[in-house]
This record gives structure tokens, sequence and C-alpha cells, in this order.
């Protein structure tokens, strides 16, 4: 009785990411009323500077208040539906956007489309650059919500562009070529590559090298890059960002087929916190884009009381550089105790400098290198620790054992549990396992060694603290 | 390391995106480039091109207005604003649920509490333009069909069809009965699409409908829902103008029709409401799917996050929806207000020689000039058209642009200006009226 896009699995809550969500719905840890629930680190929400937009929200209650210039802009903001969106507004993103890329880009508010969330934005490219049942190249592992966002109501098939740990899971020009032929093999049409950068879920930043390999690659092929860059402004260690669109000048691009290819993906749910109030956008050079972007962006436009206070905060540059310098430092903070926590008890993460979560190597824990066993694991640190992380598996990881552990949505208090819990159950996992050689040993003649002692020598010392 | 670059004309785009389906090309939107050209002010311009080809309900703003003062906690998260964090972090897909029980009950109210609605089938979406896309992603796949009456609202070429691939298959109405859906319609309709192999899943009405000005009559309705549990496909009521109507008594939704039969074989049906129109806040993107289908509730929801209300907006409604005094208050000054509106734009057409369908709801009147044109085609429509546009400087909206099947047939919008606004805009046309009749004369008298 539905269509098939209402029946199929494709809007992808099956998967362990939002299962983990789930069970934490059911039983949220509270310090005081249930200090035994679980604890959500599987959200990369950016809870660590709300403060600072409350204390501005108190010294300008005229914003909200519908007031300007001693008059009320009620009216007029209630019947704003332009799809264009509010001039000031587009204007105070694009400024914004050029401060947290250091001003080494200009940006153009035309060339700006408002959507409601990135979400929006992403899925919108897709409907404009690609067929149904044609591709987006996508490097693993990748934000488990991509696989609705993408293909859902698109159509859009995603290949990957396998990452691996060999190299800190950067892209090479090989896993370019591999991801491309596999397509190919599938007879499938590629459309084009979409980069996370900032890396959701590694949480890092690309390198130069890195993004000129996507560019070369992308105009030999003539296809197009979604840049999606909603974690820009939580970068809070070197080196810094390079944003695609400062690749394309640099290089002497900006007159060259490339500039009509490249497209970014921005939000400010990541940067400021505010996920709720749905704010996202398209910016691209490439005019037949906007234009049809545009004409999209009704499905989902911004909520014009929305754009007008945002529109308010931004504007105000001493406080916003005072927030992005702020959200920086607490970010760094956060990261530095999650990961010398971790490593207190053996576990190390992939060198990191932005995102709101860390990239963690769980291999060694694992009773076999299999997404089987790292399911297990999952499972268990769910069930028996209380504690909600993503799997790698979940973001289409090539190696089973990794995981991704969010930071910035939890309290100091909450992560200090969370880690404890965690020390506890390292501890047993590796107890474990020891008993487990040792009674391998009493029935052999040759010494093993453990998976454990494996984990943490070898190529570990080349990752993080 | 030199690269191999090709330099075609350029990249391609999706067929999606260089298709002309956004439907941007329409005479409905050549219109409103003349009103941006030369916008009419009272002082400023008053030669000016009065739109009145834009159905916004601004006649009921002081009412907003006066609760916000009396009510500044309601857009401002209260004095500590201790309530932000929470608001700004709200991304679930459910929505806030003291806003889905403020819909619910508001959407209650306007039907005069004669029928229920269940928070929980509540599904919020950025307008009713995403609530009706989403609804025909969910219920149709490309290439089937929706059955819609003419005439319709334009935006549903693009709304429904676009990104959907969905076709939408006309029932024609026709004047000779005020424009109602009659069975034999509906069957030829019906039987019109699967001649061209499509698959028809469902009817779309909207009630009160756009552009008419009418409500679906209660015998009309069931004989709807009897066609489409006949064919087993669904029915979609598009009931954004629900709070406009200028009696109350006189709309009938199909919730209730529904709730008559007790909810037997309902899961079929699902309506569309939004708060753009009655209560003028187009700018806000407050819109609903509410489905009595479960699964289509399920898959709405997860649809949704495409198209999430903001959460701030969605607190601010929640506290404005759910004060019942205000609501009650509201939805009566409204009505009247528009209904004094509509009788003021009727009886100044009529003084100026032109009838109007008899309409009893929404922010506009289906206007009849169908005596004045040269020919009785749509060239001799849109030359009529061109030349209200050009001469009496109006910018009304063509019958053809919904589709109608008879020509000389206007859409004319009487609540997105001032009374003085209107005043002039029926004192231009009566004139016009007025030199045009005693031109007919001169030529006849030749």
């Amino acid at each position: 009785m539905l269509s098939k896009k209402a029946s199929v699995d494709s809007h992808g809550e099956e998967s362990s990411y939002f299962m983990g969500l789930q069970e934490y719905e059911k039983n949220p840890y509270d310090p005081v009323h249930n200090p035994s629930g679980i604890i959500q680190l599987g959200l990369a929400e950016n809870q660590l500077s709300m403060e600072l937009l409350e204390s501005w929200l108190e010294k300008n209650s005229d914003v909200t208040g519908f007031k300007e210039d001693g008059g009320s802009i009620f009216k007029e903001l209630a019947l704003f539906q332009d799809y264009h969106g509010l001039p000031t507004f587009k204007k105070e993103l694009a400024e914004f956007m050029e401060e947290i890329r250091g001003k080494r880009v200009r940006m153009d508010p035309n060339k700006v489309v408002l959507t409601a969330g990135s979400t929006s934005a992403n899925e919108t490219l897709m409907f404009c650059l690609a067929d149904a049942g044609d591709v987006f190249l996508i490097p693993t592992p990748y934000y488990p919500g991509y696989d609705r966002d993408l293909k859902w109501r698109t159509g859009v098939e995603i290949v990957p562009i396998q990452c691996t740990s060999s190299n800190y899971f950067r892209i090479t020009k090989f896993a370019l070529e591999e991801a491309y032929k596999q397509a190919q093999k599938q007879n499938l049409n590629v459309k084009g590559i979409l980069i996370t950068n900032p890396s959701n879920p590694l949480g890092t930043t690309m390198s130069k090298e890195e993004i000129d390999i996507v560019i070369n690659f992308c105009m030999t092929k003539l296809i197009h890059i979604v840049s999606d860059e909603i974690f820009s402004a939580t970068v809070f260690s070197s080196p810094k960002f390079v944003s695609i669109l400062e690749a394309l000048p640099e290089r002497n691009l900006q007159d060259s087929i490339a500039m009509n290819l490249v497209h970014v993906v921005y939000s400010l749910s990541k940067d400021l916190g505010l996920s709720g109030f749905r704010v996202g956008m398209i910016y691209s050079n490439n005019k037949m884009v906007i234009s049809a972007a545009t004409k999209m962006s009704s499905f989902g436009l911004i909520s014009s009381q929305t754009q007008h206070l945002i529109s308010n905060i931004l504007g105000d540059k001493k406080f916003m550089k005072y927030y992005m310098k702020e959200n920086a430092r607490r970010l760094k903070k956060r990261h530095e105790m999650l990961v010398s926590k971790l490593k207190r008890i053996g576990i190390r993460c992939l060198r990191s400098n932005a995102g709101l979560f860390c990239w963690v190597n769980m291999r060694h824990l694992l009773s076999c290198d299999t997404f089987e066993a790292e399911f297990e694991l999952w499972n268990k640190i769910l069930c028996n620790i209380k504690l909600n992380i993503s799997p790698g598996s979940s973001c289409h990881c090539s190696e089973p054992g990794w995981f991704r552990i969010c930071f910035a949505n939890v309290s100091e208090e909450m992560l200090q549990v969370s880690m404890q819990r965690m020390k506890v159950f390292v501890e047993t996992v590796i107890g474990d396992q020891i008993r487990h050689r040792n009674m391998q040993i009493s029935f052999s003649r040759k010494p093993l060694v453990t998976k454990w002692a494996f984990g943490l020598s070898s190529f570990d010392h080349q990752l993080d603290r | 390391m030199a690269i191999e670059i090709v330099q075609p004309s350029g990249v391609g785009l999706s067929k999606i995106a260089v298709s002309e389906t956004h439907g941007e090309n329409s005479p409905y939107f050549a219109g409103w480039k003349a009103y941006d050209e030369n916008p009419y002010h009272e002082k400023d311009n008053p030669s000016g091109v009065i739109q009145m080809g834009l159905a916004e309900n601004q006649v009921s703003f002081d009412l907003l207005e006066k609760y916000l003062e009396s009510n500044q906690e309601a857009a401002s998260w209260g004095k500590k604003v201790s309530g932000f964090k929470e608001n700004a972090l709200f991304q679930d897909y459910h929505g806030l649920l003291s806003f889905r029980k403020a819909m619910a009950s508001f959407m209650e109210k306007v039907r005069g509490g004669k029928a229920k609605f269940d928070p929980e089938r509540v599904v919020l979406t950025a307008g009713a333009t995403a609530a009706n896309e989403l609804l025909t992603f969910i219920l149709a796949d490309p290439g089937d069909a929706l059955l819609i009456p003419t005439p319709y609202y334009p935006g549903f070429d693009r709304d429904l069809r676009w990104r959907t691939g969905v076709e939408i298959v006309p029932i024609h109405c026709e004047s000779s009965n005020n424009f109602q859906i009659t069975p034999e319609a509906l069957e030829s309709a019906y039987d019109h699409a699967t001649s061209m192999n499509m698959k028809v899943r469902g009817v779309l009405i909207t009630n009160p409908s756009n552009p008419l000005g009418a409500t679906v009559q209660r015998k009309v309705l069931e004989e709807i829902l009897d066609f489409v549990t006949r064919k087993n496909i669904h029915l979609v009521s598009d009931e954004i103008y629900s709070g406009s109507v200028f009696h109350s008594h006189e709309f009938i939704s199909i919730a209730e029709i529904l709730e008559s039969r007790n909810h037997q074989d309902s899961e079929r049906c699902h309506i569309v409401y939004s708060l753009s129109k009655d209560l003028g806040l187009p700018g806000f993107r407050v819109g609903t799917v509410y489905s009595y289908n479960d699964q289509v509730v399920t898959t709405a929801r997860r649809m949704s996050s495409f198209t999430l209300i903001s959460s701030q907006t969605q607190l601010l409604l929640a506290t404005m929806l759910s004060d019942s005094e205000f609501t009650e208050k509201y939805i009566e000054i409204n009505r009247e207000r528009l209904r004094k509106r509509y009788e003021t734009i009727v009886d100044g057409l009529k003084r100026a020689g032109i009838e109007c369908l008899k309409g009893n709801a929404g922010l506009f009147c289906w206007m009849n000039l169908s005596p004045y044109l040269s020919e009785n085609t749509k060239s001799g429509e849109l030359e009529i058209w061109k030349t209200i546009m050009e001469e009496v400087r109006l910018n009304i909206s063509p019958g053809s642009s919904c589709r109608c099947s008879e020509a000389g047939w206007f859409r004319v919008c009487f609540a997105n200006m001032s009374e003085e606004t209107l005043e002039v805009a029926l004192l231009r046309l009566h004139e016009f009226m007025d030199t045009r009749r005693r031109e007919r004369n001169m030529l006849s008298v030749l």
C-alpha cells in the first residue's frame, strides 16, 4: 500500500548506531536518580559552550522579543518565507565562515543556500548532482547518518573509499581508483565524492596533500566534490583547518572547471551546539547548483524567527571571536581528558585535532579480528558497563575494533564515571584473555604472545598519546 | 605533476536539477516579477502594482502581537534563559511533545471540537510544502499518479512531482456545478491515468479549496471516501485553510467523516495542516502530517529529519497554542475579519459587473471574467490577465495556472493587504471594467 521507499529499510535505523541511541533512551544515566544508567557517549553534540550563548541572550533580550530599532519586526519576520533567505543572515553566515577559515577565503552571501540543517543540505545536493542509481564515493569510516541522508529518497548509491589504519585512515589515490573501479564493475555511474573535513568519526582535519589528491582525481574524472565542513570550528589544535575552498585559489584553479565541481556543506549544529534550530547551508560557485538548490530549499526552509536570532548572534563579532576561542579551548581540554584517561587503561586513540569525539582503538580487546567480535564487544560495553559508544562497523570502517567515543555532550563528571567503568571493564577483559592464554600455554610448548601485548606495541607508537 | 583536464561545457547535474518541473516559468511567477519591479505603496508609489496573487493572511497580526507583548517569556526561554540549552539541543524528530499537544488541540478547536486529534499522530514538517512532498514520497513511487481536482494550487506541480517523480492526473471540475468533485469526474480521471499505464496511488483534495475559496460539502466528501475505498487508494486532505472558514459550521473535515464511520478503514487517510494561512506565520515553517496509518506516521516521522521545525519556533508556538483563551478568541476574530474582507471584495466586484463563485472560506475569491474574454480560450484568458497586470496594475492569478479546464477564471487574494489598499484595487478594477464596457458598447454600435 505504501511506496517502496516507505517499505524498505533504507532509512537506516536498524544499525547499531541508532540501536544504541534507543537503548539509552530507555535507561539514561542521571547522577542522582539513575547513577547506574547508560551514559551517552554516542551523540556528537557540543554542549560545552552553551552558557556563553545563554549569557549573550540575557544581555540581548530585544532580539528574541522581535524588537529592532524601537519597533516590532514580528509581522515582517512572520511573513518572510523567501527561499533566498534573510539577506543579513546570509551575510553574517558568510562572514562567520570566513572567520573560521582565518579570512583566507572570501565567501559571497549570494552563493549561500539555506537549508533546515546539514541533513537537508546533503540530501538536496544529492538531488542536484546525481540521478537515482548514480554513485557518490565516500571515504570510510563515515558518519552513519549518510546512509539515510544521501540514499533514502534520492536513490543514490554510496560506494566506499576504503581507508585503513596503516596510514591513519588518510585518503590515497589508490583507494580512490579502487572505489571508482568498484562502481564501474557494478555498471554504476560515479557523480562525485563526499568528504567530511574535519572528519567524523576520525576527528582529524584533512591535509593539503589529501585535499589535492581528491581535487586532482575529481578533475580527471570530472566528478563533483561535496565537502561537509560542519565541524570546521571545532578544531582545537594544529594542524589548522584547510577548507577545500582555500585549496582552489592556492592552485590557481579559480577560473577552471574545478570551481564548478566544489560544493561545501555547513551547519551550526556542531560548532555552536544549535542542532535543534536547524541551521544548515550549501555553498557553491556553481550557478546552476545554487539555482536548483535554492528552489529545493522550499522543502526545508529555516524558520525566519531563527534566522533573525542567529543573524544577531553572529553579528556580534566581538562575542563570536571570544566564543570561538573559548569553545576551542574547552574542546581541547575535554579531548585531552578523554585521551589521557583511555591511555591509562591501555587504550589508544587516533591522533586528532578536531571534532567532538575520539576514534578509539580497541582491537586488542576483541576476542578475534572480526566484525562479529566487534559487535560482541560493543554489546558488552552497552549492556555490562552501560556505555553507549559507536562501533566502527556502523561507520563502515574496513577494520574491526575501532570505536567512536564522544566527549562534548556529557559533563566532566559523567566522563569520569565512564572512564572508571571502562577501567574495570578493560581489566576484566584483559584478565580473561590472560587466563585464556595461560590455559593455552599449559597445553602447548610454544610461548604465545597475547593479542593484548600485540595491540599495545605494534604501530601504536605512531598513533596518539 | 601535469593533469589531463578535459574541458566540456560543464559537469552534468541531475535530471531533476535541470528539469522545468520546479514550475517557475509559468505565468503565475511572471506576475510576481511585475510586482517586484513596481510594488504599490500607499504613499511612496500609489500607482504601483497591487499584489493580489499572494495568499497570505495579514488581517489578524495585531492579535498575535498583543499576545507576544503580554507573554514575552514565550519567545525567550524565560528571564534566566534556563530552558535555552535543552531547547537548542532538541532535534528529536518526534518533535516537542508540548507542541504536538498544542497543535492537536488547535486543530480540534478549528473544527469546533467536532473531531479529536491524537498528538502521537502529529508529524511535524517545515511547512505544508514539505508535508505534501513527504507524503507523496511515502504513498507513491516514481511514475505513479495522484488524482487532484482542478482548479488546484499551482505549487502542487512542483511540490508533489519535482523530486518525487510522481505524476498528477487532474480530476476535471466545472463551473456548471460550482466546480464540485463528482463521482463521474473521479472515475474518469482514474480511467485516464490507467489508460496511460500509470498506477493511481491516491486522491489529494484541498479542503477548503485553493483557489475556489469554498469548503467541500459533506456529501462530496463521503463520495470521495467511498471512491478511494473502492479503488483501495489513499486520500490526502490538505486542510491548511480550515481556520479560515467564515462560518465554522460550514467546514466538514475528513476527520469528522472518519469519526462518524468509527474510523473504519481510515488507514488510507492523511491530513496536511500548517500555520501559514490560519495564523499568518509562513516564515516560521510550521506544517504537519496527521495520519491515521501507523506505518505512515512512523515513516513520515523518520523522513521529517530532512525538514524539522526549528525547536525555537516549536517552543514559542507550543506556549501560544496551549493558551485556550487566546486560541479561541483568535479563531473567532480571525474568521469574522476574513468574512468581512470577503464581503467587501465580492460586493466591490459585483458593482464592477464581475461575478464570483460563492465562497465561504480562504484568503481569496474565485472571480469569473469569462464573459469579458475576446476568445474563450487560454490565450484569451492570458490576454486579459496581461492587460489587468499592465493597465490596471493588479497581480492576480489566472485560472490556467491552476489547471482550470474553463478559461476566464481568476483567483484574487484579499487578506494580504490593508482595507484601504483593497478599496484602491476595487476602484481601479471598477474603472477598468467601466472603460471596457463603454468600448464594447461603442464597438457594438458601429
